[in-house]
C-alpha cells in the first residue's frame, strides 16, 4: 500500500521545526507503524539523508520509549495502544499520515520526534518510592495485603511513563501520570508510611515541571497504553488534601 | 522553575468548592422559582412575599455574600487557570486531540463566558431592580418582583437567550458536577458511579427547570 507521510523534522530543541512530506510505495499492511518508520529510515541512510529519529525501545507495548501524535492522536487511532503496537492495517492505501512528537511546555523536543521526558524521572525522583534499607529480601507475608488491594495497587503501578496523558491533554497536564504513582503506593502498607510527605513533594515537582492543571477531559484515560483510570486522579486530590490538612 | 504561590491542586479546589456552592444554590434558586407556575394572582402574593422573606432574612444576606464571592472567585480563577494552562499546553500542526474527550469537557471556560454575560443581564433584571429600582407594590405591600419577571419576558428574542444560556449552564454542569467531586478527591468506583449519575440528573432538571420558566411566562402572558 502507499502512505504520504508529513513527518516533523527539527534539528536540534533549538531549532525551528516543519513538516516534511515523505511518500512511501511498498508498505505492508502487516508492518507495524515502527518498521514502516524503520523502512523510511533504511531510505533516508540509503539517499544519504539523516533518518527520522524517535524513541523506541521493546517494541511490545511495554516499555514507554516509543509515542508519537499520529494523525493529531497520542499514539494513533486506536484506543489504549503504543505506538509500536500500532499496525499499518489501521491505515488505507492512499491515507496521509501527520506524525509530530508529543509535545508539551514541560516535554521539549530534542530531535525530530523525540522529546525529552525527564520531567517524569524527577517527579518520580521526589517521592515515588518507599525508603527502606536494602537487604535480604524479606518473607513475602510478613505483611498482609489482600488480594483485590494487590490487584488495586498493580492497576496503578502499570503505568509505563510513556506521555500520552500529557500529550493528548489539552492543558499538557501530569495528572494521570503522578497520581497513578502516589496512589500505587498508598494502597500499600509499605507505601502509607509516607503517603502525606509523597503527596506534597510529587504535586510540587509536577507544579515545579510546567505542567498544566488537570479539568478532567478524560482524554489521557482513553490514550493511556495501559488505561490507567482517572480515579486515580481522584485518589491523588483526596491524598493532597488529606496532606495538607494534617501536616 | 519558580515557585507557585499555590499549587495546580489547590487551585482546582478552590474551583471546585465554589463550583460546588453554586451548584447547591441552584437548587434552592429554583425551588424559589418554582412559586412562578403557580396561578397568576397566588404566583404574585407567593413570589413577592418569598423575595420580602429573603431579602429580610440575616442569614440569607450571609450566604449572598458567599455567592457573590463564589461568583468572582469561580470566575477569575478560572480565568488564571485557562490562561496558565494555554501557555502550557503542547500545540499540534494537525490536532485530532477532540476524538478523545467530550467537547463540552474542554470548553468550560467559553460555557462559563456564555454564563457571565447572561448573569450580568440576569442581575440587572432582577438584582438590580430589586434592590435599587423603583419597584410597583403589590396588595400585600410588599415590593411586586413578579410584575418584573412577566415584563422581563415579553420579547422572544430575550426568552430565547435566557434558554440559550440556560443550555450553557447544562452543559457546563454536566461536566462541572462530577468534575468537582473528582477534584475534591472522590475515587471509590462505587461512589464516583452514583455521582455521575446524580450529576447527569441534576444537570437536566436545572437546565429545564430554568428554561421552561421564560418559556412559561412568554407562552401564557404574551
Amino acid at each position: 500500500m502507499k502512505v504520504f507521510l508529513k513527518i516533523w523534522r527539527q534539528k536540534d530543541a533549538k531549532a525551528e521545526g516543519k513538516l516534511v512530506d515523505y511518500e512511501m510505495d511498498d508498505v505492508i499492511p502487516h508492518m507495524s507503524f515502527l518498521e514502516m518508520m524503520d523502512t523510511l529510515n533504511e531510505k533516508l541512510i540509503v539517499q544519504g539523508e539523516h533518518p527520522v529519529e524517535f524513541d523506541h525501545d521493546c517494541r511490545e507495548g511495554i516499555c514507554g520509549q516509543c509515542g508519537v501524535m499520529i494523525n493529531g492522536r497520542a499514539h494513533g487511532p486506536l484506543k489504549n495502544t503504543t505506538t509500536c503496537q500500532l499496525h499499518m492495517r489501521s491505515f488505507k492505501d492512499g491515507d496521509t499520515i501527520y506524525i509530530e512528537p508529543f509535545r508539551a511546555e514541560a516535554f521539549p523536543v530534542k530531535r525530530d520526534l523525540k522529546v525529552d521526558r525527564s520531567a517524569f524521572d524527577r517527579i518520580i525522583g521526589a517521592g515515588g518510592f518507599v525508603s527502606v534499607n536494602t537487604g535480604q529480601a524479606p518473607e513475602a507475608n510478613s505483611i498482609p495485603v489482600t488480594h483485590e488491594m494487590a490487584e488495586s495497587a498493580f492497576d496503578s503501578a502499570a503505568c509505563i511513563g510513556c506521555g500520552a496523558c500529557v500529550a493528548t491533554c489539552k492543558n499538557s497536564s501530569a495528572a494521570l501520570f503522578t497520581s497513578a504513582k502516589i496512589s500505587h503506593l498508598v494502597k500499600l502498607p509499605q507505601g502509607k508510611l509516607e503517603a502525606r510527605k509523597r503527596a506534597l513533594t510529587m504535586v510540587a515537582q509536577m507544579d515545579r515541571e510546567n505542567f498544566g492543571h488537570c479539568s478532567n477531559t478524560e482524554a489521557c484515560e482513553v490514550e493511556c497504553p495501559q488505561h490507567i483510570s482517572v480515579l486515580n486522579i481522584a485518589r491523588m486530590n483526596w491524598e493532597f488534601a488529606k496532606a495538607k490538612v494534617l501536616k | 522553575m519558580k515557585k507557585e504561590l499555590i499549587s495546580t491542586l489547590s487551585r482546582k479546589y478552590l474551583m471546585a468548592l465554589t463550583g460546588l456552592f453554586l451548584c447547591f444554590f441552584l437548587v434552592i434558586h429554583l425551588l424559589g422559582n418554582f412559586q412562578l407556575f403557580l396561578p397568576p394572582d397566588q404566583a404574585r402574593e407567593s413570589f413577592n412575599g418569598y423575595s420580602k422573606l429573603l431579602s429580610g432574612n440575616i442569614f440569607i444576606k450571609a450566604i449572598s455574600y458567599i455567592l457573590y464571592a463564589s461568583i468572582i472567585i469561580h470566575s477569575l480563577d478560572a480565568l488564571l487557570i485557562t490562561l496558565f494552562n494555554r501557555k502550557k499546553a503542547g500545540k499540534y500542526e494537525y490536532d485530532k486531540r477532540g476524538a478523545a474527550s467530550k467537547w463540552y469537557s474542554r470548553n468550560m471556560g467559553i460555557l462559563g463566558t456564555i454564563i457571565l454575560v447572561f448573569l450580568i443581564f440576569h442581575f440587572k433584571d432582577f438584582w438590580y431592580q430589586y434592590k435599587f429600582g423603583a419597584l410597583p407594590v403589590d396588595a400585600a405591600g410588599n415590593k411586586d418582583l413578579y410584575e418584573i419577571v412577566i415584563r422581563a419576558y415579553a420579547d422572544l428574542w430575550y426568552v430565547l437567550f435566557y434558554v440559550l444560556a440556560m443550555f450553557a449552564l447544562g452543559y457546563h454542569l454536566l461536566h462541572g458536577f462530577y468534575s468537582a467531586a473528582r477534584t475534591v478527591g472522590l475515587y471509590h468506583p462505587k461512589y464516583v458511579n452514583l455521582v455521575r449519575v446524580f450529576g447527569t440528573w441534576y444537570s437536566y432538571i436545572i437546565t429545564f427547570g430554568f428554561a421552561a420558566i421564560p418559556l412559561y411566562i412568554y407562552f401564557t402572558h404574551y
